[in-house]
């Protein structure tokens, strides 16, 4: 495995609390504090992502 | 069967550093496939070979070499570096199909990579780099623990280092490690996973203090990268606060530590823990060395128990364990997600159907 493909998930864990924050490669975005369950809505894509619109992206 | 997680083929591993590559055999068994190594008077190249005589499977690594060819210690089947048998005892005609599997290697960085599966498939450019094992500027110590347990358990352990806190308390661990926000991206196509805690502030471990030379506080970054399923980097950098990279990317006033692991299957529930530590900072100052050399091992070797432990543990349960992941555990789940993959493509035939 080498150079990197620009499809890239990532999950932040947000300072001073317990919510995981996730970004999809699409752009879409979902808020969640299990990790489990982060996965699953981010390998669920495209189902139930948006990208944000003028509006929230849940 | 122990607890095991599937292995994948059509990959490149680590089965041991340069340096254990020589004129006595080694045998070592990556992903299931034993193989002996060692290198060829020749030309110097290491070489890889299925490790069981064709004739009555006794182990090629128990045997001797005479020049670039070892000569089965039984009863003197002899194979040439490309595996091909040339010589059998007691008659002139060597049976046509007499010949072991010869494995691709590449040595690079100090490391010996070997490629399990289809050689057609075998692209070098595909292997990680880990340049500063052997770059200029870097002093490394490393070491080998062979542990009983699935290799699945030690990528957990790696990619979660909020156990620094309380199984290697005192060693490495702060408590701010295990409180530190964490970012983690998977790179899915390349099959990299990233790690990374960033503490703006905090305090210098006593260890660091002392051989740096830092007097207070410290920004500290931790970024683990692992290209699944072999190569674990951990990039670490200490500064005295405020002390930033320059702009051309170059960082003299930082202190860079990478911290690699090769994480190879053996068996089924065994793995060699390849550990390296390498640093660019107090290079000839050998108590460092030394102090480096043994911490590091103490922590390894607190990593070895606990999961020759936790191996023996899950033995003992009926098959369907439970386990409960909380935040600390996102980026263990991502790589189990990752090593998934990579073992469905490398089931795979060779010239599946896309
Ligand atoms: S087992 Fe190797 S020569 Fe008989
Ligand atoms: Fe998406």
């Amino acid at each position: 495995m080498s150079a990197p493909t620009g499809e890239v998930y990532r999950i932040d864990r947000l300072p001073g609390t317990d919510v995981l924050h996730g970004t999809c490669r699409c752009g879409a975005e979902h808020t969640g504090d299990d990790p489990v369950g982060m996965w699953e809505w981010m390998l669920a894509h495209p189902d139930g992502h948006r990208l944000p619109e003028g509006g929230t992206a849940r | 069967m122990p607890h095991s997680t599937a292995f994948a083929r059509n990959q490149w591993y680590v089965a041991a550093y340069s340096e254990e590559v020589g004129r006595e055999l080694l045998g070592r068994t990556v992903i299931g496939e034993p193989l002996v190594f060692y290198r060829a008077e020749e030309d110097g190249a290491a070489v890889a070979l299925h490790d069981r005589c064709v004739h009555r499977r006794f182990p090629l690594s128990a045997s001797g070499l005479d020049g670039d060819r070892i000569v089965c210690g039984y009863h003197g089947f002899t194979y040439d570096r490309t595996g091909a048998c040339v010589y059998v005892p007691g008659q002139k005609r060597v049976p046509r199909t007499a010949r072991v599997a010869s494995y691709p290697v590449v040595e690079q960085d100090s490391l010996v990579w070997v490629w399990i599966g289809d050689p057609a498939l075998a692209d070098p450019r595909t292997i990680p780099r880990a340049r500063h094992l052997d770059g200029p500027g870097w002093v490394t110590v490393r070491g080998m623990e062979p542990i009983d347990a699935d290799y699945g358990l030690l990528v957990d352990n790696l990619l979660d280092l909020s156990h620094e806190t309380y199984l290697h308390g005192g060693h490495i661990g702060t408590p701010e490690v295990a409180e530190t926000p964490i970012t983690t991206e998977v790179d899915e196509g390349a099959g990299i996973i990233r790690i990374s805690r960033h503490m703006d502030d905090t305090e210098c471990p006593s260890f660091h203090a002392r051989s740096t030379g830092i007097e207070g506080r410290i920004t500290r970054r931790q970024d683990i990268e692992y290209h699944a399923p072999c190569l674990y980097l951990l990039h670490s950098r200490i500064a005295p606060v405020g002390v930033v990279p320059e702009p051309d990317g170059s960082d003299p006033h930082g202190f860079h530590t990478e911290i690699t692991y090769a994480i190879t299957p053996s068996a089924y529930g065994k793995v060699y823990d390849f550990w390296m530590v390498s640093r660019d900072w107090a290079t000839d100052d050998g108590e460092v060395t030394e102090f480096l050399r043994g911490n590091n091992h103490t922590v390894v070797m607190q990593d070895v128990d606990a999961l020759n432990l936790l191996q023996r543990t899950l033995g003992t349960e009926r098959t369907g364990h439970q386990e409960l992941s909380i935040n600390i555990d996102t980026g263990g789940l991502a790589a189990r997600r990752i090593l998934g993959r990579l073992v469905e493509e490398g089931a795979e035939p060779a010239e599946g159907v896309r």
